[in-house]
């Protein structure tokens, strides 16, 4: 890092940044040597504090008017709706915020996956983010219990009792969970406490996630190292600002139109009926973001093993960085490993879609060979792939032509597009 | 190598499409019609919520709560928008039990523009008693909460034809080919001129169907209005803030290199 020696130019700065170095750290951001090829891919990083920053908000507000009662709930969150002023740009910003968050952090995760940026030395960053993720869903579900309508209800109920699989204190758990015999009140009450406690807890992990990405710097699509500074890079402000700001004004265009226009489409119609303990709703779904999981729980035909499948998937993804055992990074370089990665993208789709569907025949049949695919793809075909692949020459720098005919990085830029 | 990948792909992808073709045999296709609220600039056609609210009141009212509304609700902007005293007079005909007052009774007094609509039962046992043992689902946010929105609610009113054959029916069940099971315990609430508009529109089954969703649309979502305006705003400002974006970055990023 190059602003350890970073002096304000004020006598009051100076005083001040001897005893809390905020100035330093400023200019540290402010200059902060980035890859200047990075592609969009790479602005969902600041998409995503966008996104955190702007739940925390839109959720602190809409807790000053939510009421967390069975017999409350569901009525305070008509009344945000109808009666606190722009509460129904509230609710819908906050409840669509929660799927554009998961749209950016998928695409932000298979951005990591697709030019390697989960290798060394970038793994801290990598089993962070997966923290992060795994909050994040814990976070959205709680959220999603609140309103207290039916598929908030049912949700908790199937989820919470997953735990009843644990041998022996399996019920014990659940009833703990609970805070009672079924999914109650006390439930309610504890998933609105932690629903408020966990985005901060996200908060500090991304502070660390961004903390931990500023010691190695930014991969970059060729997936290098770099000198930094250098030529090859520039300085985040006003460079990857800029950038950052436009990709983020084009993700709220997108945002609003589901905010403005489909409010309500990528939620479930049931969660209009109040939540009823005497009446199972058809199909009993998560939201769109947990399907995948969804489907690998119900693929495993035991109830144990299906729980241990599901929570297995997010853990294959912390190991991550030891499993794929390739020493070059960007899949631009890995024509094998790039083909593998797009059927990695397809199954984890299909598995998305058969947890929206019934659990039964071709569906589950489908579900099981995905879910099948979705470890292989980890557990056998990266550690394998990484020793046997034969990998194109690695440029050395990006603004350098690369000796030896290795492709130039605007060239293959443009291939990727057009690939 | 590339090509078992490639046939991996296709055999997936051509599964989802047959699977999804499957589902969709399933479904059956919903009637609709051209509703003012659909669309970007969508605005509730204010005549049919009033003659809807005449609907509901003449003929779902008896069975269906909208709990939560208020009678001031319909003489708010983006609503049916009926004059303050009209909302006043409605309000009226309705009583409600209200007090303690200070010698410590309940007292039933006509309703105010700042009360809830009042239910039609006690509770919800009443109402189920009362229907054979079906509850009448609150009709405030109905529309949201059946997939298929307004098109659904639509085609189940103009949904009741004679069962088929082989379809036996229990006392007090009917037979609607939109509703899940094809079976409704609620009778066919509508039949031409069952009511007569104070508008003078001919009341026609399709019409009275079209004017009550209209109107349950709004209950649905009564900012509709607003949401669409403030919407078109919000997207015109983006873009053009992403326009002003984007040649800042291209004049600043000019200076690294010339393609960003």
């Amino acid at each position: 890092m190059s602003d350890h020696n970073y002096v304000p130019s004020s006598k009051l700065g100076k005083w001040f940044n001897d005893r809390l170095p905020l100035l330093s750290l400023s200019a540290h951001l402010r200059e902060y040597p980035t890859p200047k090829n990075l592609n969009y891919w790479w602005t969902f990083g600041g998409i995503l504090t966008f996104c955190l920053v702007a739940q925390i908000i839109t959720g602190i507000v809409l807790a000053m008017h939510y009421v967390a009662h069975t017999d409350l709930a569901f009525a305070s969150v008509e009344h945000i709706m109808r009666d606190v002023n722009y509460g129904w740009l509230l609710r819908y910003f906050h409840a669509n915020g929660a799927s554009m968050f998961f749209l950016a952090v998928y695409i932000h995760i298979f951005r990591a996956l697709y030019y390697g940026s989960y290798k060394s030395p970038r793994e801290v960053i990598w089993i962070i983010g997966m923290i992060i993720y795994f909050l994040m869903m814990m976070t959205a579900f709680m959220g999603y219990v609140l309103p207290w309508g039916q598929m908030s209800f049912w949700a908790a109920t199937v989820i919470t009792n997953l735990f009843s699989a644990v041998p022996f204190v399996g019920e014990s758990i659940t009833n703990w969970l609970w805070g009672g015999f079924a999914v109650d009140n006390p439930t309610l009450t504890r998933f609105y406490a932690l629903h408020y406690l966990l985005p901060f807890l996200i908060f500090g992990l991304v502070i660390l996630h961004i903390w931990a990405l500023h010691v190695p710097g930014n991969n970059n699509p060729i997936g290098i190292e770099l000198k930094k500074p250098s030529k090859d890079t520039v300085p985040f402000h006003p460079y990857i600002v800029i950038k950052d700001l436009f990709a983020l004004l084009l993700f709220l265009i997108v945002f609003a139109f589901f905010v403005f226009y489909a409010p309500n489409i990528l939620g479930h119609a049931d969660n209009y009926i109040e939540a009823n303990p005497m009446v199972t709703p058809n199909h009993i779904v998560p939201e769109w973001y947990l399907l995948p999981f969804y489907a690998i729980l119900r693929s495993v035909p035991d109830k144990l093993f299906g729980v241990i499948a599901m929570f297995a998937s997010i853990f294959v993804l912390v190991i991550l960085p030891w499993l794929d055992t390739s020493k070059v990074k960007s899949a631009i370089f890995r024509p094998i490993y790039k083909q593998f990665y797009w059927i990695l993208v397809i199954d984890v789709l299909v598995l998305g879609y058969m947890g929206a569907m019934p659990a039964e025949g071709t569906y589950l049949l489908i579900a099981r060979a995905a879910t099948i695919y979705y470890f292989v793809h980890f557990l056998i075909i990266l550690p394998i792939l990484g020793k046997k692949e034969k990998t194109l020459p690695v440029p050395l720098s990006i603004t350098d032509p690369v000796l030896g005919g290795s492709p130039n990085p605007n060239v293959v830029k443009k291939k990727e597009i057009y690939n | 190598m590339k090509n078992i990948i490639k046939s991996i792909c296709f055999i997936f992808l051509s599964l989802i499409f047959l699977s999804q073709n499957i589902f969709a045999e399933e479904k059956k296709k919903l009637l609709t019609t051209d509703w003012s609220f659909k669309g970007y600039f969508g605005k509730f056609d204010r005549a049919s919520l009033q003659r809807g609210y005449q609907v509901y009141a003449e003929v779902c009212a008896s069975c269906h709560s909208l709990k939560y509304l208020s009678y001031r609700n319909l003489a708010e902007k983006g609503g049916p928008e009926f004059s303050k005293e009209q909302a006043k007079a409605i309000a009226a005909n309705f009583e409600v039990t209200d007090g303690p007052n200070d010698d410590g009774d309940m007292f039933v007094r006509p309703a105010k523009l700042s009360d809830k609509f009042v239910n039609p039962y006690q509770n919800d046992k009443e109402a189920m008693a009362s229907n054979g043992g079906a509850y009448p689902p609150d009709m405030s946010v109905l529309i949201k909460a059946r997939s298929g929105g307004a098109d659904y609610i639509y085609s189940l009113l103009l949904g009741y034809e004679d069962p088929p054959n082989d379809v036996i029916l229990d006392e007090g069940v009917y037979y609607n080919k939109y509703m899940y099971g094809n079976m409704i315990k609620m009778p066919n609430p509508l039949s031409d001129d069952l009511i007569e508009y104070n508008d003078g529109t001919k009341a026609t089954e399709e019409q009275m169907a079209k004017d009550l969703v209209t109107f349950l649309a709004w209950t649905a979502e009564p900012h509709l209005e607003a949401r669409h305006k403030i919407g078109f705003k919000a997207i015109i400002y983006l873009i053009i803030l992403s326009i002003l974006a984007y040649f800042s970055m291209k004049r600043l990023w000019s200076r690294v290199e010339p393609e960003v």
